[in-house]
């Protein structure tokens, strides 16, 4: 028998601070969402953001349908994204593929305008302008009529199901569903003639990639507005995270103003009397019942707020009712917050909208958006471009010469057709052949170019000078002229810098 | 590390009891239905799997139920190619081929179907640009040795050069001048350079003069009395600056001595009229075609 002579105390065993990892009431590692029944709210926000639901959703349902007259067989609908035939038509202003310059550039001004107003004031895009913001207002609008406001719809959520319940919840959905359908259906009518698409679609003669396109936009609207709404926002949209990078000290943030409203509570009368510090809130808990993210907006800036001020308005309407000044929750930024809070009686001025940081900004915004005016009011109707064969890069001919191939494009981008003279200039000595016109030989050509068409002609170019030949390269211009322009236009011309290619001792 | 499990004061959540130089992490719970998403990307591609196919077996991949594969798309595709085109093709393979040129939208397409038949078919010898090469001639240039109108190509074309297969082919035989005897080493050694002389390059003018005699004698024949060739025996235009075997005398003199001449199948039988008439017309619209012979 083994006599165990070293016993400790258990008092002295060496003690882990350790608790299981996957202990059963820690193993959550999924949240189910949980319903938001934001309360309609009252006041300058929600106008504005009602102003903002209207001009939106009106810009968007209307624009399709605008009419604009243009010459030619060119479609008459004011904004067409026409992929058939390659062209994009805003009003005045017709775009080609190869200018799709323009294209990056408006994303750039979206980009860098994104940039600007979040500095100067926060999460406006969030708050007012995205789609997802704007539809998911336009749903809760819909569910609010059919299903009541916030306590209402609390107490119908929580009820069994009754014919009740269900025809509302029915109700609700088809007409979000509506919505929805409306929503897809519009956002074709900007790739194709709209009236025309809407016959047919009617009709069911419609291209399948039309009604795809549709349930796909259906889908996604009616889940987004309609059920996935702050989640969209807090778990799928990047911006949430980026914008904390655009945002500064002086930024137009919401902010609860903790230094006025604390301590907040409810029996306040009773507390004066005791002579305890009171602050204005008064933990009436609106700004979070109006909140459509869900969140307290006291608990400071965080990464849900969409800044959608619905909580200004609300917290807004109680201190008209207490008598307290406006402004316990207000649009402010985290300086003039310091500033309150070490006891200086600071207020915002516009003057804060101008720093180094909006600026430069405004000034790339600005810049990118002049360039692109300055640009598309230079732009000629008339471009030419020219591909030289590259295999072989010459030809000799049986008497010596050297012939040069060249695909000479010139797009006519008038409504009208147009006649262009083709010339080759600086290549004394050289002659020029178009393909197609039966052995013609000369140093221009007179080239009709349809309305609103490329026209591309195979052009040789030969030569037997021997000071031509003898180089490796020589530069010239294919130079392109209009010729009899119509009505007050003026002609038009480009030149192309083109390479003649010899055989420099080589062949 | 310790794993101590606490309640983070600012944000509410439990952390995972995870710890790094005093960072603690949160245990922020997944939305469930991003689990959701997850299952539903599980089960299309479980869908997927059976209607497509997907699993690699010892012979070949399942097939999958819908019986799709890239291979019968692209079947499928081709045939509707096909029967979108049947018109023009038809049109194309019904005309002559001075008829085509004078119709520009079945010259457009014939041009078209030309490169890309050309693309397969001609590239191996006469190139991708059909620069050609020593031995394979320039389709560039306008220099033809059958004739360059797009009649003459199609005939070219259709029966081949030499082509032992088809009756109708081009043919003719340059004899071999100096391994059978027929000329000296001295006497191929003048014709040469009366033949260079010919095209205007530098040549030794004595022998060049004592040359002429001989070409009048044995090559007159079939490249003319003036060295211009004659396209109805291929014969080559001795007086123009391309050669198909090189220009030097010494290249001159071994196409003499032993000469090289080229072979091209007949196509007749590989492509069929149209993708032939279609060849002709982009081969003659490279630049050195020659005007159709009007009657």
């Amino acid at each position: 028998m083994v006599q165990i002579i070293n016993t400790v105390d258990p008092q002295e065993v060496d003690r882990e601070n350790a608790t299981a990892v996957n202990k059963a009431e820690n193993r959550s590692l999924y949240a189910s969402r949980e319903a938001i029944h934001p309360k309609a709210a009252h006041g300058r926000f929600r106008t504005f953001k009602w102003t903002m639901v209207i001009v939106l959703l009106g810009i968007y349902y209307i624009a399709p349908w605008l009419r604009w007259t243009r010459p030619g067989d060119a479609p008459d609908q004011a904004i067409l994204i026409d992929m058939a035939n390659r062209r994009f038509y805003f009003f005045f202003i017709e775009i080609w593929p190869q200018e799709f310059y323009y294209i990056a550039g408006l994303l750039i001004m979206a980009g860098v305008g994104l940039f600007l107003v979040t500095s100067l004031f926060g999460r406006a895009w969030c708050g007012y302008a995205c789609p997802q913001t704007v539809w998911t207002d336009l749903y809760i609008w819909v569910e609010s009529k059919i299903e009541g406001d916030r306590n209402a719809r609390i107490k119908l959520d929580a009820a069994p199901w009754s014919v009740s319940k269900l025809s509302k919840r029915a109700f609700k959905m088809l007409v979000w569903l509506l919505i929805a359908i409306a929503t897809g259906g519009f956002w074709v009518f900007y790739f194709a003639d709209a009236p025309t698409l809407l016959h047919d679609l009617v009709t069911g003669q419609a291209p399948s990639v039309a009604y795809f396109t549709i349930a796909i936009l259906t889908a996604t609207t009616f889940t987004f507005a309609g059920f996935m709404r702050e989640q969209v926002c807090t778990y799928m949209c990047p911006w949430p995270r980026i914008q904390g990078a655009m945002l500064d000290e002086e930024s137009l943030i919401v902010t609860y103003n903790a230094w006025r409203g604390e301590p907040r509570m409810a029996g306040r009368k009773k507390a004066e009397a005791q002579g305890l510090k009171v602050g204005d809130c008064i933990d009436c808990n609106n700004c979070v019942a109006v909140c459509p993210m869900g969140i307290d907006i006291r608990d400071g800036n965080q990464l849900e707020c969409i800044n959608c001020a619905l909580c200004i308005d609300a917290c807004d309407a109680v201190m008209d009712k207490i008598g307290k000044p406006r402004g316990l929750i207000n649009y402010t930024t985290a300086d003039l917050y310091a500033a309150n809070v070490a006891g200086k009686n600071e207020h915002w001025n516009w003057r804060h909208l101008i720093r180094p940081r909006t600026i430069i900004y405004f000034t790339a915004w600005a810049g990118v958006g002049l360039a692109m005016l300055f640009t598309l009011t230079h732009r000629t109707q008339l471009d030419v471009n020219v591909v030289p064969d590259r295999n072989p890069l010459f030809v000799t001919l049986s008497d010596g010469a050297i012939r040069n191939g060249y695909t000479v494009k010139i797009l006519n981008k008038r409504q009208e057709p147009r006649t262009f003279r083709l010339t080759l200039d600086d290549l004394p000595g050289a002659t020029m052949e178009m393909v197609g016109e039966s052995g013609a030989k000369g140093t221009s050509f007179d080239i009709a170019v349809e309305p609103d068409k490329l026209k591309a002609v195979k052009i040789y170019v030969s030569t037997n000078d021997p000071e031509i030949i003898e180089h490796e390269r020589t530069r010239f211009e294919f130079k392109v002229e209009e010729l009899n322009p119509k009505g007050d236009a003026p002609a038009e011309s480009r030149t192309y810098d083109a390479l003649f290619h010899g055989p420099d001792g080589k062949e | 590390m310790a794993h101590h499990i606490e309640k983070d004061e600012v944000s509410g959540t439990q952390t995972t009891g995870h710890t790094w130089d005093g960072i603690k992490e949160l245990n922020t719970p997944l939305p469930k239905w991003w689990l959701y998403t997850f299952y539903g990307c599980v089960i299309w591609a479980i869908g997927y799997t059976v209607l497509y196919p997907a699993w690699p077996l010892p012979g070949g991949a399942t097939p999958g139920i819908l019986g799709w594969s890239s291979r019968g798309q692209l079947a499928q595709q081709m045939e509707v190619a096909a029967a979108a085109q049947k018109d023009t093709v038809d049109k194309i393979a019904a005309m002559s081929v001075d008829d085509i040129l004078k119709d520009p939208k079945l010259l457009a397409y014939a041009q078209a179907g030309g490169a890309a038949a050309f693309k397969v078919n001609c590239v191996q010898c006469h190139g991708a640009g059909a620069a050609g090469g020593a031995g394979y001639p320039n389709l560039n240039d306008d220099d033809w040795l059958w004739g360059g109108t797009p009649d003459a190509i199609y005939t070219t074309l259709k029966h081949g050069i030499r082509y032992t297969d088809d009756p109708e082919t081009r043919d003719s035989q340059m004899p071999n001048f100096g391994i059978d005897g027929i000329l000296t080493p001295e006497q191929i050694d003048q014709v040469a350079n009366y033949v260079v002389s010919l095209s205007g390059e530098q040549a030794d003018a004595g022998k060049a003069e004592a040359g002429k005699q001989i070409f009048a004698e044995n090559c007159a024949s079939c490249h003319g009395d003036d060295g211009k060739g004659n396209r109805d025996f291929g014969a080559p235009n001795l007086t123009d600056k391309l050669w198909l075997y090189g220009g030097s005398i010494e290249q001159v003199k071994a196409q003499i001595n032993k000469p090289r001449m080229g072979v091209m199948p007949a196509w007749t039988k590989r492509l069929d009229d149209a993708e032939i008439k279609e060849l002709a017309i982009y081969v003659h619209s490279l630049g050195g075609g020659e005007a159709p012979v009007t009657q």
